[in-house]
């Protein structure tokens, strides 16, 4: 059996661990042993984005070193995987580990992008019919490059209704430490954000990142809406397995 | 994590957010323009092409920038265009209020410049007794208001019709009330026409300067440029050093991808192309062509490898118009030039990373503003660095007010940070604590309590990931 590394993610660990563990059954199903290293924290993503690259650098040297055998590294986010993937390389241009972190870097693959682009899964929908809505991580598609993997396997799914958001791509408001930085600012994106996700009439809305669905989870709890948050690892999992 | 000049940035921002109809106008006329544009591009690879192009064209002048301005001076002095160079914003005001004040002049009228806005040019001319009147619609509507641009290329997009109607009625003599459009137009074009005519100079900016050539293009929509620039006796146009380009040819692409995303148009209606004064015999054109050059810091941002992407602009203005952050609080919050994405890069370059720390946060790094750059600036990129360069005096950096910006608090906060996150057991015993009284915090704790402003709080799960993968020797859902 093809094995395979699983990086969760500090969001999805303390606040989603249930679209973790979704995640790495999906791998499963899909034929593969999945190892997932102990001792894993964070990408080092706020401290990079905020110009404190030392410390950055010592957090990513810690989990680059849980991840030694050449193994494809599968993470339930696509700004955790844009970091380690896009940013990485940046982060240790000239140090002495450099071709190391650059080899990691070459493994890292956002969950759905794994399941699509090299896995080629094929999902059978075993749900009831139900309206969901997509929100599109901003790193997930600019950072890292996702072209549309969440949204095929959405649509392989017969019995989901994927209802458009209104200006699907632009951003939630999240930006790790833009949302208490900026909190105005941020608030009113988080604000506009909710409201398009309700206009859509789904009874959830799924994206591929923590941050964003914490952000909007909030706003919409806020307004006391209907409208629920889940991660699409977490959603995929639900409706294709036999319970 | 605050620190003292995060402030700035946030309270315009969160002043302005309290306005309804400022952010009802921002939020129309950019998903305006933002149609406009994408239906200029129906096909993304086409895009692509031009995108890669027009970089490789900008970078390429840069990389030649020194060579490019002298062939500039020596063919635009051969072409009879008098090229003056000034280092900082009081040097290019002198030189043009001593070639003004040298002609007697006492009159002006602008066509759009946002060198001349770096400048205050017409704060400091009034200063000096010489009326600069704006021609440019966009910037006659605030300059009847005293106010700034809003966007660097529709300076008034923050009022909408009915304001303009009201403020032209009261402001504008003998005009009556009409929210018609074109009779805003004609009430504004009647007062701008005798001033064409009784000018005793013009002001313009460039939107490239073609060193093989010698030719200075200025592209608008109004004819109030080619006005300025051809009526009055005396032309005096300004640029930022980075302007110049290598040849005509280069200009077409440049041309084509400045226009459709700035504005959504395949073509602006005017494109001048000024390569001299009037010459013998000829019936029109000033008698007199100046260009003024001017540096205000880029030669600083020039000499980095990595910040000199951002000299590559060529002020379209679709960061702007595609930000989330501008979109909500329009261009007057950034209390700067240059609003918007760029503006996030260029204020604190010039004016020091320290002193405009606060922008540099202003933004969540969604990078919409870098997917339609027509010249590939990667903006976020740079205020990741910037944000570097603030909190960080690097031996190898040039950047101005380097490590101005930094605080005890916040280093104290990532060092903190950084040592329980490279630790497995100490972020274990975090987390532990966390998943069992992490809901026990208060929403009004310091931080959390700008995340519960708007939203509830953020309640850990009852065991994390890791403490499950661990109990459970294997997933169990």
């Amino acid at each position: 059996m093809k094995k395979v590394y699983f990086y969760g993610t500090c969001l999805v660990d303390l606040f989603f661990p249930d679209a973790g563990m979704a995640g790495i059954q999906l791998l499963r199903q899909a034929g593969l042993e999945v190892v997932f290293p102990e001792g894993q924290t964070c990408c080092g993503q706020p401290a990079y984005n905020c110009g404190y690259w030392e410390e950055a650098r010592a957090v990513a040297r810690a989990q680059v070193a849980l991840f030694p055998e050449d193994l494809p590294v599968i993470l339930p986010s696509g700004s955790c995987a844009g970091m380690m993937k896009v940013h990485y390389p940046e982060l240790f241009h000239g140090e002495p580990d450099e071709a190391q972190v650059r080899a990691f870097s070459g493994r890292v693959y956002e969950l759905t992008q794994f399941l699509v682009d090299v896995l080629h899964v094929q999902l059978k929908d075993l749900g009831a019919p139900v309206k969901v809505t997509w929100h599109s991580s901003c790193h997930a598609v600019r950072d890292l490059g996702l072209k549309g993997e969440p949204q095929s396997l959405l649509g392989q799914l017969a019995n989901v209704e994927v209802a458009p958001l209104a200006r699907e791509y632009e951003c939630c408001g999240f930006g790790g430490t833009f949302s208490v930085r900026q909190p105005e600012i941020s608030g009113a994106m988080v604000c506009d954000k909710s409201a398009d996700a309700e206009a859509t009439g789904a009874s959830v809305l799924l994206s591929t990142d923590g941050g964003c669905l914490l952000n909007v989870n909030g706003a919409l709890e806020t307004k006391q809406s209907q409208l629920r948050v889940q991660h699409i690892a977490e959603f995929l999992w639900e409706r294709t397995h036999a319970r | 994590m605050h620190a003292e000049t995060d402030i700035l940035f946030r309270d315009s921002a969160a002043q302005a957010l309290l306005d309804p109809q400022l952010r009802a106008n921002f939020r129309r006329a950019m998903d305006g323009l933002m149609a406009k544009r994408k239906a200029q591009f129906p096909d993304p690879q086409d895009l692509q092409e031009l995108r890669e192009l027009s970089t490789a064209i900008r970078s390429r002048s840069l990389l030649n920038l020194p060579t490019l301005l002298e062939q500039l001076e020596t063919n635009l002095t051969r072409n009879g265009i008098q090229v003056h160079w000034a280092e900082t914003c009081e040097e290019a005001n002198q030189l043009i209020l001593g070639l003004l004040q040298a002609r007697g002049a006492k009159t002006l009228v602008k066509g759009k410049s946002m060198v001349s806005e770096e400048m205050h040019l017409n704060a400091f001319l009034e200063a000096h007794g010489i009326e600069a009147l704006e021609s440019d619609l966009g910037e006659y509507i605030i300059q009847l208001d005293d106010e700034t641009p809003s966007h660097i290329i529709m300076p008034a997009i923050h009022k909408n019709k009915d304001q303009i109607a009201r403020q032209f009625s009261q402001k504008i003599k003998d005009a009556k009330y009409s929210e018609d459009v074109d009779e805003l137009t004609a009430m504004a074009r009647k007062v701008l026409r005798q001033k064409f005519l009784d000018a005793d100079a013009g002001i313009s900016g460039v939107n490239f300067a073609v060193a093989e050539t010698g030719t200075l293009c200025l592209v608008e929509n109004e004819g109030n440029g080619r006005m300025s620039t051809h009526v009055p006796p005396l032309h005096i146009a300004v640029m930022g050093l980075e302007k110049v380009v290598a040849n005509l040819e280069e200009v077409a692409p440049l041309y084509a991808i400045l226009t459709r995303s700035a504005t959504g148009q395949a073509v602006s209606t005017y494109f001048n192309l000024i390569t001299g004064p009037r010459g013998e015999g000829e019936l029109d054109g000033p008698q007199e062509v100046h260009l003024v050059i001017l540096d205000n810091g880029r030669s600083h941002i020039f000499a980095d490898p990595q910040l000199q992407a951002t000299l590559r602009c060529i002020r379209c203005g679709a960061c702007m118009n595609h930000c989330p952050v501008y979109t909500r609080v329009g261009g007057h919050a950034y209390e700067a030039v240059y609003p918007g994405p760029i503006g996030k890069i260029l204020t604190p370059q010039m004016e020091g990373v320290g002193v405009r720390h606060d922008l540099l946060h202003g933004s969540s790094l969604c990078g919409a503003c870098s997917e339609v750059c027509p010249v590939q600036i990667p903006i976020p990129d740079i205020i990741v660095r910037l944000r570097r360069e603030a909190t960080h005096t690097d031996a190898t950096s040039s950047v101005m007010g380097k490590g101005s910006g930094r605080t005890s608090t916040e280093d104290w906060a990532w060092r903190i940070w950084a040592g329980v996150l490279k630790r497995p057991a100490l972020y274990r015993l975090a987390t532990w604590f966390a998943t069992r009284f992490g809901r026990a915090l208060p929403g009004s704790a310091p931080l959390l309590k700008h995340w519960t402003a708007h939203r509830t709080k953020p309640v850990p799960a009852n065991r994390s990931l890791s403490e499950r993968m661990r109990a459970e020797g294997g997933p169990r859902v």
